[in-house]
């Protein structure tokens, strides 16, 4: 990599990195289930740009978008499960509070 | 690195911290689709416009009205339960913008070795080629599991008419 690459990459990698504290730091100290499931969101946002950041600097974007197509179908399909079961919780519980899970036998 | 790269970088940084610090759960989904909208920038800036295509179309349209439609099944807050929330948010995440000063600095402060090359077969190639000629098989997966995903949407608005 030569030293703009390297500049730029540091840049997306600094971004990518911040992105990923915020989400870790949300996803500890929350307690509803939605936001949990839109802290993964983020997480996987973090993830994504770290991955076409580092497929560009190598020049090898066309496998680095490969990779990010196959990871945005996969969280559309973990979502959409994710949902189903905060769905069902509510309708158990009435509420969206991850302290109510404790109480799921199995 | 150019100034426009800057300032999308901290836009998403900031759209991110958005996200996660709003009261409201509805527009937390919002700031979600914006996040992922500025995301979608990033992947043009990065020679990535057929990701940023799916991002863009997927994760900041599709998914946000996944989410929308669940808060409309399942949450409605009234005033004092707002303002409890909000409280709440502040006592939780007054930190956060802290956490994320000191960590940019940090890093920014960190000199990391970056002269990584990653294993991989592809390089150079299109990403048609890679899609439809080296991971076929992995292609006809993820259809089906896009299809998973539009059933599942359609339960769910379903659900949002009987409810």
């Amino acid at each position: 990599m030569g030293s703009q690459e390297t500049q730029l990459f540091l840049l997306f990698a600094l971004g990518a990195a911040l992105v990923l504290i915020v989400g870790f730091y949300s996803l500890l100290t929350t307690r509803n289930l939605i936001r949990v499931v839109i802290n993964m969101e983020i997480l996987s946002k973090g993830v994504m740009l770290l991955l076409i950041a580092a497929g560009n600097a190598v020049d090898r974007s066309a496998l680095a978008q490969a990779m990010a197509i196959t990871m945005i179908i996969i969280e559309v399909a973990v979502v959409v499960v994710a949902v189903g079961v905060i769905l069902c919780v509510y309708r158990h519980h009435r509420s969206l509070d991850t302290s109510l899970l404790r109480e799921i036998k199995g | 690195m150019t100034t426009i790269d800057v300032i999308l970088v901290t836009a998403f940084v900031l759209g991110a911290m958005t996200t996660v610090m709003t009261a409201r759960v509805l527009r937390s989904a919002v700031a979600l689709a914006a996040t992922s909208a500025i995301l979608a920038m990033l992947m043009f800036r990065l020679r990535s416009p057929i990701a940023g295509v799916f991002e863009l179309s997927v994760c900041a349209g599709l998914i946000p009205v996944i989410f929308i439609s669940t808060i409309g099944l399942t949450q409605r807050l009234g005033g004092e339960a707002l303002a409890a929330r909000r409280r709440e948010k502040l006592r939780l995440y007054w930190a956060l913008p802290l956490v994320v000063l000191l960590a940019g600095s940090v890093l920014l402060a960190t000199k990391l070795p970056l002269d990584f090359i990653p294993p991989g077969p592809a390089g150079g190639q299109d990403v048609r080629q890679i899609l439809w000629n080296l991971r076929h098989i992995d292609l006809i997966g993820q259809i089906l599991v896009l299809g998973a995903g539009a059933f599942g949407v359609v339960i769910l608005v379903k659900e949002s008419k009987r409810g």
